[in-house]
């Protein structure tokens, strides 16, 4: 194995990149999963949707950001809708509705999978920018322009989130809805529509992690597959329902892999990430930002 | 009126006898969803080709062909189970593998252990341990050597040295690493950088950086579609190093269309093994492809498929040849049969070594020249691909470095 310093900077560069992207991708479950409560596995199928749209409406011309942003508002209505059907199916029925649940979400993903096979094939599907395919360079290190804009749509992402959550009435019920239901209803709120709301929202984010999965590599129907224990670790990783407990959280798994790769072999790379997983747990079982 | 009676009635006996028999029912998992449907999707509209073909001539032994394929979502966890279905409940008279190695190797012990002729579908050495004689591989490929024989040969030639080996952590592209190392060894090549990366890799650039740091003479990549393309694209981005004479070697996925229209550019000066390239003659090919691509605007799959589909075709030619031969569905004497004789397909002459792989294989390594982006039709033109090895089929020298022949 290649060791020198020069080559350990550049792995830690590349892991903060990769694991802004992490972020990115993990960022929505935080919201469905870590504030909700809802086993949402089909998180990272809806991402491939998105990136899906993304690549539709690169096909006429428009950016991947900007088609990440133009469909986050259909996936918010998406998002409301599911969230609906789970609340009457699911949760309104009994205290088993996560397992349960992680079955529905299973079909959807599934659903989704096999819609999108019949809808685009099976082939690979990647997008054209300016940003893709091309690198800037910094010293002596080339950086691929792709992972800079993932790194900085998962900064914008976790700011605004955060902002959103804290800042707003509707934000605030979010959190208060995780934390203490009965209590939301004592002030007047409707539990059942917040959590629609927040439903909704982490959908919407599904969408805009599409544009980005899409913009990162090429996507294929099944990719979700990849993605779905990267991103509940990154989320228990943060601490269920911390925005920014889950960049931190993103960028600790980033780094770790591309070290690890780096220095002691690619294959180690999952198992070290899901290794300090198991440590982070096991000395604080709330995660790293959880209360 | 008596002899036009006579033929009426032998035609009404003849489909009475047709109908009470049922039809002749060929079984097989073939990839639709997941990492390897592309090629899987594409292999079993060859199939469906040759059925139709098949059943238009009056079928074989006086029956229909049937096609039962299931959807093993590209895991070898499924295959066990649904071949074992195949036998148990629907019970099929021949099984066609699943397309790719992956899938493949743990039916390998159930088909062994039931005594039953499985025709093979493009995998890797998947025989060399269990060797089970009643296995047919369609794929042109024996050993290793005769994968990479003209990719290390050429490297060789250009005087390399040292050599960066980077290979997906799954059954058919260790095999191909293994096979790789042995050539390796055999040139006196040595091994400055090694890697293996699971196949949940998402993004390259970490590892290309550790090539280029290492700066070997050769790059060996043993991948599959997903990885070969986000390989391609880090490679695009990052650059490994003037060092580099030869890069490639055994990236599945840079064969299929949709995947090199999209990458387009980026392919030039990767040399890469291939198992048809425009320009290759064998009788029937042309038309068959011709065919071909009505039916894949149809499916949605790969437009030109060069690289599988034909070879499917062909395992419904050599089963019918076989039939025929020995008027029978005995899977031992349609083995023997297969075993003994040359086979006429449209991917020419293919005749079978004890392991059950070809004794003479046909896998060229082609090195990608004036590649365009977005351009399909470019693939269909020689000289795109310019096969470098090995000599039988060489059309041209390979252009080096690396970095000049991708006009960098």
């Amino acid at each position: 194995m290649v060791f020198s310093l020069d080559l350990l900077a550049e792995a830690v560069l590349f892991g903060i990149l990769v694991g802004c992207f992490y972020a990115a991708v993990s960022i929505g479950l935080s919201v469905a999963f870590g504030l909700l409560d809802v086993p949402h596995i089909a998180h990272p199928a809806f991402m491939v949707l998105g990136a899906y749209g993304t690549y539709l409406l690169g096909r006429y011309g428009v950016d991947p950001i900007l088609s990440g942003l133009l469909l986050a508002p259909l996936f918010f209505l998406l998002g409301v809708a599911m969230y609906r059907f789970y609340y009457e199916t699911f949760e309104k029925r009994g205290t088993d509705a996560g397992v349960r649940g992680l079955a529905f979400f299973f079909g959807i993903a599934f659903i989704i999978e096999i819609g999108l096979v019949l809808a685009f094939g099976v082939d690979q599907r990647m997008v054209e920018a300016a940003y893709i395919g091309k690198s800037m360079s910094l010293g002596e290190i080339r950086i691929p322009l792709r992972l800079v804009v993932a790194f900085g749509t998962a900064l914008l992402l976790t700011f605004f989130l955060s902002l959103y959550l804290s800042k707003t009435f509707t934000g605030r019920a979010i959190k208060a809805v995780a934390q203490d239901e009965p209590a939301l209803r004592l002030m007047g709120a409707n539990p059942v529509r917040i959590k629609q709301w927040a439903f909704g929202i982490a959908t919407a984010v599904a969408a805009i992690a599409g544009a980005m999965l899409i913009i990162v590599g090429p996507v294929e129907p099944a990719m979700d597959r990849v993605y779905i224990g990267r991103t509940f670790c990154v989320v228990v990783l943060a601490g269920l329902g911390s925005m920014s407990g889950t960049l931190v959280a993103g960028l600790i798994l980033g780094i770790a892999e591309s070290i690890v790769l780096t220095m002691f072999g690619a294959s180690w790379a999952p198992a070290v990430a899901f290794g300090l997983l198991l440590l982070v747990l096991g000395v604080r079982p709330q995660g790293l930002f959880g209360r | 009126m008596k002899r036009l009676l006579a033929v009426f009635v032998a035609m009404l006996v003849s489909s009475v006898a047709f109908a009470q028999q049922g039809p002749i029912k060929i079984g097989m998992s073939m990839p639709q969803t997941g990492g390897l449907a592309g090629g899987g999707k594409a292999a079993l509209v060859a199939l469906r080709m040759w059925v139709e073909d098949v059943n238009a001539k009056g079928g074989l032994l006086g029956r229909k062909v049937e096609l039962i394929a299931y959807d093993d979502q590209s895991s070898a966890a499924n295959t066990p189970g649904i071949y074992t279905k195949l036998i148990d409940v629907d019970k099929v008279d021949l099984l066609i593998a699943p397309y790719a190695t992956v899938p493949t190797a743990p039916i390998m012990p159930l088909v062994k252990q039931r005594g039953l002729l499985l025709m093979g579908n493009f995998s890797f050495q998947v025989n060399a341990t269990v060797k089970h004689d009643m296995w047919f591989n369609n794929a042109p490929w024996s050993d290793a050597p005769s994968w990479f024989a003209g990719f290390f040969e050429a490297g060789q030639k250009l005087g390399a040295k040292t050599v960066a080996v980077l290979a997906e952590d799954q059954e058919f592209a260790q095999n191909l690493r293994k096979g790789a190392m042995a050539l390796i060894e055999k040139h006196k090549l040595k091994v400055v950088y090694e890697q293996n990366y699971p196949s949940s890799t998402v993004d390259f650039s970490t590892m290309i950086r550790a090539i280029r740091a290492a700066k070997p003479d050769i790059v060996f990549v043993a991948s599959y579609p997903n990885g070969s393309v986000a390989i391609v694209r880090a490679v695009n981005e990052i650059g490994v190093g003037s060092s580099v004479k030869i890069f490639g070697g055994g990236m599945v996925g840079l064969q299929f269309t949709p995947i090199m229209e999209s990458v387009g550019s980026s392919l030039n000066g990767i040399v890469n093994y291939n198992t048809y390239v425009p320009g290759m003659k064998y009788p029937g090919i042309e038309e068959y492809f011709a065919r071909y691509a009505k039916k894949a605007v149809e499916e949605k799959v790969d437009p030109l498929g060069y690289y599988i589909t034909p070879y499917n075709y062909a395992i419904g030619q050599m089963l019918e040849q076989a039939i025929k031969a020995t008027k029978s569905l005995d899977h031992r004497k349609i083995a023997d049969y297969l075993r003994k004789n040359e086979m006429k397909t449209i991917v020419g002459p293919i005749r079978y070594g004890p392991d059950g792989e070809w004794a003479n294989p046909r896998v060229v390594q082609a090195q990608f020249r004036g590649i365009v982006d977005k351009n399909v039709e470019q693939f269909k033109q020689p000289g795109k691909q310019v096969v470098i090895g090995p000599q039988q089929f060489k059309t041209g020298e390979v252009v080096a470095p690396f970095e000049k022949a991708r006009g960098k």
